[in-house]
C-alpha cells in the first residue's frame, strides 16, 4: 500500500453488530473481557499480599474492604472471572492439538465452559461458606 | 515446492504455502511462535497454581492475622505463590499486549499502551513477590 493514511470510502466487512449472537462468538467475547478483568484485579491480590506483610492495622483495613457487601461481589465475580477464563483455556488446549473445530464440538465445549465456570464459582463459594458453618 | 509466490486470482492451498527457507526468518518480529507458546505454557502453570490460590484464599477468608500470616510463612505456600505470581504475570502481561495490539491501531498510542502494560504487570507482581518474601523471611 502506497500510503497507509489516505482514507478510501470502502465497503465494510460485516461487523459483530449483525450477527445473531453465538455461544462461541459469545464466548471468545467473553474469554478477553475476564482475561482483562484478571488483569487489574491483580491489584486485590497485591493489595491482600503487601497488607498482610504489613501488619495487623494494614490487614484489618483490606479485610473491612473485601467483606463489605460491595467488596464480596467483586470477589465473587472475580471468582468467576477466573473460572471461567481456566474454562476457556481448556478449551483453547483442546484446540491447540486441533481437535474439537466441527461446529457440534464447539457449541458443546461453549456451553460446558460457561456451565462449568457457574458451577465452579457456586461450589468453591459454597465450600468456603460451609466450611465457616454459615450455610 | 514452488516458489512462486504471486498472487493468484483464487489462492490454493499450495499458492499460499510459504517456503521453509522464509519460515527460518521467523516472521516480521523475528519471535516465530515464542508468544503463543509461552501464553500456553504460563496457561498451564496458571491452572494448578491458581486452583492452590483458590483454596487458600476459600480456606483464608475470616481468619485472623496471626492465622493468615503463620500461613503465608509456610515454605511451600510461600514458593507457590511465587510461582503463581511469576506465571501469571508473565500470562496477563502478553494476553494484555495481543489486546492492545488488536485494539490500537495507531502507532505511538500503542507503543504508550504497551509500555505502560510492562509497567503494571511487573509493578504488581514485584509487589506481590516483595510481600510474599518479606513474610516468608521474617521472624516467625
Amino acid at each position: 500500500m502506497a500510503d497507509a493514511n489516505v482514507r478510501h470510502e470502502r465497503p465494510l466487512s460485516p461487523h459483530i453488530g449483525i450477527y445473531r449472537r453465538q455461544i462461541n462468538m459469545v464466548m471468545s467475547i467473553l474469554h478477553r473481557i475476564t482475561g482483562a478483568a484478571l488483569y487489574f484485579g491483580t491489584v486485590l491480590l497485591a493489595a491482600w499480599l503487601i497488607a498482610i506483610a504489613q501488619g495487623p492495622k494494614a490487614f484489618d483495613t483490606v479485610n473491612t474492604l473485601f467483606a463489605h457487601p460491595l467488596g464480596l461481589l467483586v470477589m465473587f465475580g472475580y471468582t468467576w472471572a477466573l473460572m471461567h477464563h481456566m474454562f476457556g483455556g481448556f478449551r483453547h488446549f483442546i484446540w491447540d492439538t486441533g481437535r474439537g473445530f466441527d461446529l457440534g464440538t464447539v457449541r458443546l465445549l461453549g456451553w460446558l465452559s460457561i456451565l462449568g465456570s457457574m458451577a465452579a464459582t457456586v461450589a468453591i463459594w459454597g465450600v468456603a461458606l460451609r466450611m465457616r458453618g454459615m450455610i | 515446492m514452488s516458489t512462486n509466490l504471486r498472487p493468484t486470482a483464487s489462492p490454493t492451498h499450495a499458492a499460499i504455502r510459504t517456503p521453509l527457507a522464509k519460515v527460518r526468518g521467523l516472521g516480521s518480529a523475528k519471535e516465530g511462535t515464542d508468544h503463543f507458546w509461552k501464553q500456553r505454557v504460563t496457561a498451564l502453570a496458571n491452572v494448578p497454581l491458581t486452583l492452590f490460590l483458590v483454596g487458600l484464599i476459600a480456606r483464608l477468608a475470616g481468619s485472623d492475622y496471626a492465622t493468615v500470616r503463620a500461613t503465608l510463612q509456610q515454605p511451600l505456600i510461600a514458593i507457590l505463590l511465587l510461582l503463581l505470581v511469576l506465571s501469571g504475570i508473565h500470562h496477563m502481561r502478553m494476553g494484555m499486549q495481543t489486546i492492545i495490539e488488536d485494539y490500537v491501531p495507531r502507532e505511538g498510542r500503542k507503543l504508550g499502551l504497551l509500555m505502560l502494560n510492562s509497567f503494571f504487570a511487573y509493578s504488581a507482581g514485584l509487589t506481590c513477590i516483595f510481600a510474599v518474601l518479606k513474610l516468608a523471611f521474617a521472624a516467625q
